[in-house]
């Protein structure tokens, strides 16, 4: 850390992260039965009896904080039901929701936040049924911040670790949208277009997936920050296995691939709120495809890539043209000029 | 790139699978029939993108060299220039500047830097939204930070003569793409043999300043496009030139290029720029590098507005793995960015060193970006 | 150099110094100041930094496919000569003995 400070790109999902995470915080990892911090999982898991209780927490900073397609509250909740969703928990049985508000904020935002908050746990079926409300004085914190908790049980935990070389990865749909959606309004790009976040709870859609594939189901994580790139790094890199993945099969919307190309940034980094990367053993892929897309939010799932035992921790990218390997970003894509 | 492809330019023609595989096979062929490695030289950090990302390295045949030279417009940006709009910053002007030149090094600060230790520093997208933020602001100096090549500079040449408000000024680290290849002829150490040219520098000079410099070298010149027909194409033809022993100057590009290229662009380039010599980083002096303000835009020049005070950013901490950087020479294409010791170590996009991984535009940059060693020949 | 991305122009401002351009899924307006040629609904252009730096002549997509399918044809038949009579095709490159040098 350069001068001994923390910096914007430690909050931005990439290396920068994960190296402030394994240099500070895995120090408070203590062992636990089941999956702990050392894991490094979307949440982790512990075993009670023949089960597991998943538990998880995310703290939700977006600016600006109403976007095309969504808002904060609606991504306070799908964030944190989809990490429990990601480790095989698709019934929440409960949310926190602890609220930090800058002196000034205005209560009708707050009241819409709430609303959509109301909205995406219901469609979800998690209740929010604790929390916690501060305020800090104008200036001393960004409008608002709001932090979730998750808890489920299950009988089965999923982890990103699982991939074996021959197993098929499944996207259940396209990606950048809810990047592209927060950088054009975020920034004045000059640029206007039909961008919407895809934020969402996708509990539903991988209830339907494991009913479809069951423990064939091996691997999962959502592209939240670092996109698709990030978690099949992850992916690869935490199972030992490579990953081939097709460009050609990933699906982007006509409206995010126009805005990639006219700012210079790759889709398969930019972070996505209603999308989840499946690892699925080869004879049930085909099965699992067909569930997501019966469900309304895997409408465009798609077989995107293969696990291969060549190359291990790498993600070869081939474009259709030819093949490169595809790198991490280093953290939040910025346009690109001149 | 992707399965959506319902409407959309025809520029997706260009991307058209069996056309590439055709083209690659035939440069295989044409490059096995040389019976020798041949070198190619391209001078366009766009150039360099478009072959990362579509993969094309590893399509080309192993006897054929394609090699970036000094394409990239931020990584030749001296220490003093960006010493200038640091100084600028600290003074109290509101430094607008490209996004790639945030980060790039002064002597000991980047405006990155200078924005961090509170100066007004704003990344644009467009030469007119700097206007436009001088207009808002009328109590305040506004300048622009102008970068990039001559496909730049008729932005900023524009803007100033559609009218610029009194608090605007432009300081100006415009480079000139020509002197880029004159620069790498001139080098012994490699053995180019032909040239790959700017598809959109040449849309505005047109091609026909290419034929002087293919006559004196000997060497062809290739016009070549961005998307991967455009460049497979080109590199194609480029090399059935150069076993040909054709010294030619040949346009691949006709949709965006023209022998005189954009006149109306060419004359507001020419009203308010000049070339001037100047020195490159990592390269040294180039007589007619850089481009600047002609003297009856001294008003707008920020170089007279201001007494720009370098010395005080100078001096302090120097960095010592600079000295183990050797963007000068793979600039030159003496050298790849994999044969540096500090690629992807101490030297990363988030923590650059040299130029070349600062800009977009740079060969470390792309290089690092688009998976370390885009030259995947063995891939399972 | 850099970025140069092509669009259709949906409209074009009164005094005519810029146009709303659509990139087929996101829209931006570019500055005319420094388009070769006088554009005009329809057309298409090439961005770079916010200004229209060339009208594209829509006719120019399919000949410039010709022209790869035609370096192709040439290179399978190895005759370099046929260059010699590409024509309009080849934009301007110099017949042999004239030009730059050795033919």
């Amino acid at each position: 850390m350069p001068g001994g400070k923390v910096a914007l790109k430690h909050g931005a999902g990439g290396r920068a992260m994960r190296t402030l995470i394994e240099e500070v915080f895995l120090g408070l990892a203590s062992p636990v039965d089941g999956i702990g911090l050392a894991a490094l999982d979307d949440g982790a898991a512990i075993r009670v009896g023949n089960r597991w209780l998943v538990i998880t927490t995310d703290s939700h900073v977006v600016h600006p904080i109403f976007f095309p397609g969504g808002d904060i509250g609606r991504l306070a909740v799908s964030g944190t039901v989809n990490d429990l969703a990601m480790m095989g928990a698709t019934e929440p049985l409960a949310m926190t929701c602890a609220v930090i508000l800058e002196e000034g904020f205005p209560r009708e935002d707050l009241l819409r936040v709430r609303d959509s908050m109301l909205e995406a746990s219901r469609e979800a079926g998690a209740p929010i049924v604790t929390g916690d409300t501060k305020v800090m004085g104008h200036g001393e914190i960004d409008g608002i911040v709001i932090n979730t908790a998750g808890v489920a049980i299950t009988d089965r935990v999923v982890t990103d670790a699982g991939l074996r070389a021959g197993d098929r990865i499944i996207l259940t749909g396209s990606v950048g949208d809810h990047g592209m959606a927060v950088m054009v309004s975020r920034h004045k790009l000059g640029i206007q277009g039909d961008l919407r976040s895809d934020v969402a709870p996708l509990n539903g859609l991988v209830r339907a997936a494991l009913a479809a594939g069951g423990d064939d189901v091996v691997a999962m994580k959502d592209p939240t920050r670092g996109g698709l790139a990030s978690v099949l790094h992850e992916m690869a890199g935490k199972a030992n296995v490579g990953v081939l993945l097709d460009e050609t099969a990933v699906p982007v919307t006509p409206e995010v691939r126009a805005a990639c190309e006219v700012l210079g940034i790759d889709p398969l980094v930019v972070a996505n709120e209603g999308k989840a990367v499946i690892g699925v053993r080869p004879g049930a892929a085909d099965r699992v495809l067909a569930a997501l897309r019966a469900h309304p939010l895997g409408l465009r799932a798609a077989i995107v890539g293969t696990a291969i035992a060549s190359r291990p921790g790498q993600v070869v990218l081939d474009t259709g043209i030819g093949r490169r390997l595809l790198a991490e970003s280093d953290g939040e894509p910025l346009p690109r000029i001149c | 790139m992707a399965s959506s492809s319902a409407g959309g330019f025809d520029e997706l023609k260009f991307r058209d699978p069996e056309r590439a595989r055709a083209l690659a096979l035939a440069l295989e062929r044409e490059v096995d029939a040389a019976g020798r490695t041949i070198s190619l030289m391209h001078v366009c950090g766009s150039h360099e993108q478009a072959i990362a990302r579509f993969g094309l390295r590893a399509v080309f045949p192993r006897g054929l060299d394609v090699i970036m030279g000094p394409g990239c417009p931020v990584c030749v940006t001296d220490t003093p220039e960006v010493d200038e709009a640091v100084a600028l910053a600290a003074q109290g002007a509101r430094v607008c500047t490209y996004g790639d030149m945030l980060r790039l090094p002064g002597t000991v600060k980047s405006l990155a830097d200078a924005q961090s230790d509170g100066g007004n520093v704003e990344v644009v997208y467009s030469v007119t939204q700097a206007v436009d933020l001088a207009r808002q602001r009328p109590s305040e100096q506004v300048v622009f930070f102008a970068s990039g090549f001559e496909t730049t500079a008729v932005a900023t040449a524009a803007a100033v003569l559609s009218g610029v408000p009194e608090n605007f000024s432009v300081l100006s680290s415009h480079k000139y793409v020509p002197a880029a290849m004159d620069l790498v002829s001139e080098l012994k150490e490699t053995n180019i043999e032909g040239f790959l040219a700017a598809g959109h520098a040449a849309t505005i000079t047109g091609w026909g300043i290419f034929e002087p410099f293919a006559a004196r070298t000997g060497k062809p010149v290739v016009v070549a496009g961005f998307e991967p027909l455009d460049v497979l194409a080109a590199v194609l033809e480029l090399v059935r030139l150069v076993r040909a022993g054709r010294p030619e100057v040949m346009n691949c590009y006709p949709r965006c290029v023209s022998r005189e290229g954009n006149g109306p662009a060419l004359e507001k380039l020419w009203k308010v720029f000049d070339v001037v010599g100047g020195n490159w980083r990592g390269i040294a002096r180039v007589p007619r590098g850089n481009l600047e303000l002609r003297p009856e835009w001294n008003h707008l020049n920020a170089r007279h507005r201001f007494q720009i005070d370098t010395a005080s950013v100078g001096g302090a901490s120097r960095n010592v793995l600079a000295d183990q950087c050797i963007c000068g020479s793979i600039m030159s294409g003496l050298a790849r960015p994999s044969d540096c010791s500090l690629f992807g170590k101490e030297c990363r996009p988030d923590t650059p060193v040299g130029a070349c991984m600062v800009s977009s535009e740079g060969s470390c940059k792309i290089w690092h970006v688009y998976g370390g060693a885009p030259d995947l020949k063995e891939v399972a | 150099m850099c970025l140069g991305v092509p669009g259709r122009v949906l409209s074009i401002s009164d005094d005519g110094l810029s146009a709303q351009v659509d990139f087929f899924g996101v829209k931006k307006e570019l500055r005319l100041d420094i388009v070769d040629v006088p554009v005009t609904v329809g057309d298409y252009v090439l961005n770079h930094v916010g200004f229209a730096i060339r009208r594209i002549p829509p006719e120019e997509v399919g000949e410039t496919l010709a022209l790869f399918d035609q370096i192709l044809k040439e290179a399978a038949a190895g005759d370099l000569m046929a260059e010699d009579v590409r024509g309009e095709m080849a934009a301007g490159r110099p017949a042999p003995g004239h030009g730059s040098g050795r033919g």
